[in-house]
């Protein structure tokens, strides 16, 4: 899933106070927490409202959504009917969302009303998402016993582990944030690489281990990235 | 085949037990008290090399390379150029060893780096683009191959370095130390120079494991200058363990009300304590010398390799 974080709404005022008319578009992808046609609903509201507040009375919001916001095609068939009167488009989907709508749409002025944080995995009962893949273009995981280094690892270093493991655990703590960006608490986590030597041990295979893994390529993730599809 | 370009890799090949200093230059451009240290290093006549840190912890300090290389000019001492892969991609890695290789500098210890943010610079971007093993690859195909990573010909003579990595004796399990030790050794490491390590037997349970793997090894010891220090290593830095008797015994000292008499205890004691230790590990045949990091505490450095030596 693809982990964004709601901007302030402060934030999201600040971008559409100057306009009259606003379709906010929900995404039915792969954002987590889900961003579809309710929570759509939800924003054109508090907008609405929000405007109100800070004097501004003849703001209208009408809400939509659709399959999926990283589409050009869905996005130009499906919005296209519902663009009449609009002066600004509020994007609920992830970054690649609001630039294809930018793409599409290239006369109407589109804004985020998320931040995209990264792709990553729930942990239902603790309520934490953890960073799971940097879409890196190298995928080692058939090499590490399933567990990626280049997210898992600070360093994202390819000959672990490093100096700062002590009893398996990183010697950096890891900061769990808030949508703003600050440090709500540090917990200890697991070394990646002592967890890929313990996976490859039980699996027979630290041969895998011990093998010298030389530089990646950075060309192959270096942004932007473009991929034919065959 | 290892060839000697640095008086550190000579005295090894020739069979003696070698000794290096470690010297830690500050956020600062003036390198007076650390060169005032590396002079008494020197005069000692038994310090081959001293290390010289890269940003140590991450707090930004003046660059190793020149710090390295004034503090040769100026003093004679050879210096072990320390090179971290935090803060340097790796055209930035070539350049600064072409540059280190021009300036006559000729040990690299080759060092992934502590993570940027425990630092002094937390906001700066951490950059890993290769990590230490990589690093020893690289340094590796300057010298023996007079190319780059990627390949690319260095042109006219090939720069000399002798390549050293790090090593933590106290890793457990110890298997995943090793394994990573031969990893480095395979792709070009030469010398290895140890984390801190104060029980004897830590380094002697190390040796043996290593004593297959053709490199040489440097065990690291840290004589520290007060009970403080010591205390800290002992509750601060992770999976360093301190024997409880020799805090103890530096606790009892460090009560001593008047100074200089407290001063030279400590001396005393360290010199007792690191010789004995010095004196078990020396007999391990993988042992090839001890690094001293004796940082900001030089004097102690040349009466305990003496007692050890039994000069």
């Amino acid at each position: 899933m693809i982990v964004v974080k709601e901007k302030p709404l402060d934030e999201i005022l600040s971008f559409l106070l100057p306009y009259n008319h606003i379709l906010v578009v929900g995404c039915d992808g792969c954002t987590q927490p889900p961003r579809g046609l309710r929570e759509a609903m939800t924003y054109a509201m508090l907008i609405e409202m929000g405007a109100k507040l800070k004097g501004k009375t003849n703001i209208k919001c009408r809400a939509t959504t659709i399959a999926k916001q990283c589409d050009n095609h869905i996005c130009s068939t499906t919005l296209i009917s519902q663009l009449e009167g609009v002066d600004a488009i509020l994007s609920l989907a992830c970054g690649i969302g609001v630039q294809t709508l930018v793409e599409v749409f290239p006369e109407i002025p589109v804004y985020p009303a998320q931040n995209t944080v990264f792709i990553g995995s729930q942990e239902r009962e603790g309520g934490i998402l953890h960073e799971k893949c940097k879409a890196c273009g190298e995928c080692l995981l058939g090499e590490t016993g399933g567990i990626c280094p280049i997210t898992n690892c600070p360093k994202g270093i390819l000959n672990g582990p490093c100096g700062g493991c002590v009893g398996g655990k990183c010697e950096v703590p890891f900061e769990i944030r808030d949508e703003t960006g600050k440090i709500v608490k540090t917990v200890a986590k697991d070394c990646a690489w002592y967890l890929i030597y313990q996976r490859l041990k039980k699996l027979n295979r630290l041969d895998l281990f011990r093998k010298y893994r030389p530089p990646r390529n950075r060309a192959i993730s270096s942004s932007p990235r473009l991929l034919e599809v065959v | 085949m290892v060839q000697a370009f640095s008086n550190l890799m000579r005295n090894i090949l020739d069979g003696r037990f070698v000794y290096t200093g470690e010297l830690e230059p500050h956020k600062s451009i003036d390198l007076s008290e650390v060169i005032s240290w590396a002079k008494t290093l020197k005069e000692t006549g038994r310090v081959v090399a001293a290390n010289v840190t890269d940003n140590p912890k991450s707090v930004g300090a003046i660059s190793s390379l020149v710090a390295s290389y004034i503090i040769q000019r100026e003093t004679g001492l050879e210096t072990i150029y320390q090179l971290r892969c935090s803060d340097r991609n790796r055209l930035a890695l070539i350049s600064d060893l072409l540059g280190a290789a021009a300036l006559g500098i000729r040990n690299v210890l080759a060092l992934t780096g502590d993570y940027v943010r425990q630092g002094d610079t937390p906001t700066a971007m951490p950059v890993y683009d290769l990590d230490g093993t990589q690093l020893v690859d690289l340094i590796h195909r300057m010298v023996y191959e007079g190319k780059d990573i990627d390949g690319n010909e260095i042109h006219g003579p090939r720069p000399q370095f002798n390549i050293g990595a790090a090593a933590n004796p106290n890793f457990k399990p110890l298997e995943v130390e090793v394994l990573k030790i031969e990893r480095k050794a395979e792709v070009g490491a030469e010398f290895f120079q140890t984390q801190v390590v104060f029980d004897a037997n830590v380094a002697l349970d190390f040796l043996d494991a290593v004593k297959h793997i053709n490199a040489a090894f440097l065990i690291g010891i840290f004589p520290p200058r007060s009970y403080a220090q010591a205390e800290y290593f002992a509750k601060y830095v992770p999976g360093v363990q301190v024997p409880a008797e020799f805090l103890e015994n530096l606790k009892k000292i460090s009560e001593i009300p008047d100074k200089k008499e407290r001063r030279k205890k400590i001396d005393e004691y360290n010199i007792e304590y690191f010789s004995d230790f010095i004196k078990a590990v020396k007999k391990k045949p993988s042992c090839k010398g001890i690094h001293i990091m004796a940082v900001g505490y030089p004097e102690v450095v040349g009466p305990l390799i003496e007692r050890a030596e039994g000069l």
